[in-house]
């Protein structure tokens, strides 16, 4: 994707940031034309994203960054979030529903994120860190273009 | 995040305003447990959530939480007042199949009291 309107941020690994991420996600994302219903979505899968990097990658430190990169091409949405924590062993076993291994969480952030994505795409491995990408399609037209 | 809980009957009310994600998802837990500890004959929360403008699956494991401890005595979780975007994430996440969705908090009070 070739971006034309991009912003990257990092924040420290503490759980009010998570409101702090979909905020600016959904806000950047508002420049394209996308429904109520769709940043509502997107906020959600920012959120999961974000959630997952700091109870799972970090397992709850607090001392560590995550970054939130969103890129507007043409009418597409990327949102990357990033972490350098302990990696995903088993990614297959992760992305399915209802899979968790805290008996308090639904294990439901790979199916929120993907229920709101056109696109997942899940980087990670033991040790490696975890890269989320999701892209959403916006159908309507873009309100902003570059140099405005 | 602003909770608000009481007694009535059989069941805890628990009124639920703001957002509730990871940053407040242990308070909420810590204060749903209280109220059950603190009243021994509770077998019933009912969740007005008419103040919620947003919930990810951190509440969510929240509700799924409590509503394991109460169920196991015969209870129940009733949802009320769910906006459509709130609604819509409970419906996905499969707890409406298990929880009781209810048209208003009245009706609640009176199905779990």
């Amino acid at each position: 994707m070739e971006p034309v309107n991009r912003m990257k941020t990092e924040f420290t690994s503490l759980p009010a940031n998570v409101a702090f991420a979909r905020v600016a996600a959904a806000s950047f994302a508002s420049q394209l034309d996308f429904t109520i219903n769709d940043l509502e979505e997107i906020k959600v899968a920012v959120s999961e994203a974000v959630t997952n990097a700091i109870v799972h990658g970090y397992e709850g430190r607090a001392d560590r960054t995550v970054a939130l990169t969103v890129a507007i091409s043409k009418d597409t949405l990327e949102i990357v979030v990033e972490d350098a924590g302990k990696g995903i062993e088993d990614l297959e076993r992760a992305m399915q529903p209802a899979y968790s291994t805290d008996p308090e969480r639904m294990g439901l952030g790979f199916a929120f994120m993907q229920s709101f994505s056109d696109q997942l795409k899940v980087d990670t491995g033991p040790g490696a860190g975890t890269r989320v990408t999701m892209t959403k399609v916006c159908t309507r037209k873009i309100n902003a273009s570059p140099g405005h | 995040m602003e909770l608000q809980l009481e007694k009535k009957d059989r069941a805890i009310l628990a009124r639920i305003s703001g957002e509730i994600d990871l940053a407040v998802a242990d308070h909420l837990r810590s204060a749903l447990e209280r109220g059950l500890d603190d009243h021994a004959g509770v077998r019933n929360i009912v969740v007005n959530l008419s103040g919620v403008k947003y919930i990810d699956s951190s509440g969510l494991g929240v509700l799924l939480g409590r509503y394991k401890r109460v169920s196991r005595d015969g209870g129940s979780i009733f949802i009320v007042g769910a906006s459509p975007p709130v609604r819509k994430i409970i419906e996905m996440s499969g707890l409406l199949r298990i929880m009781r969705e209810c048209p208003s908090e009245e009706d609640a009070l009176n199905q779990a009291g």
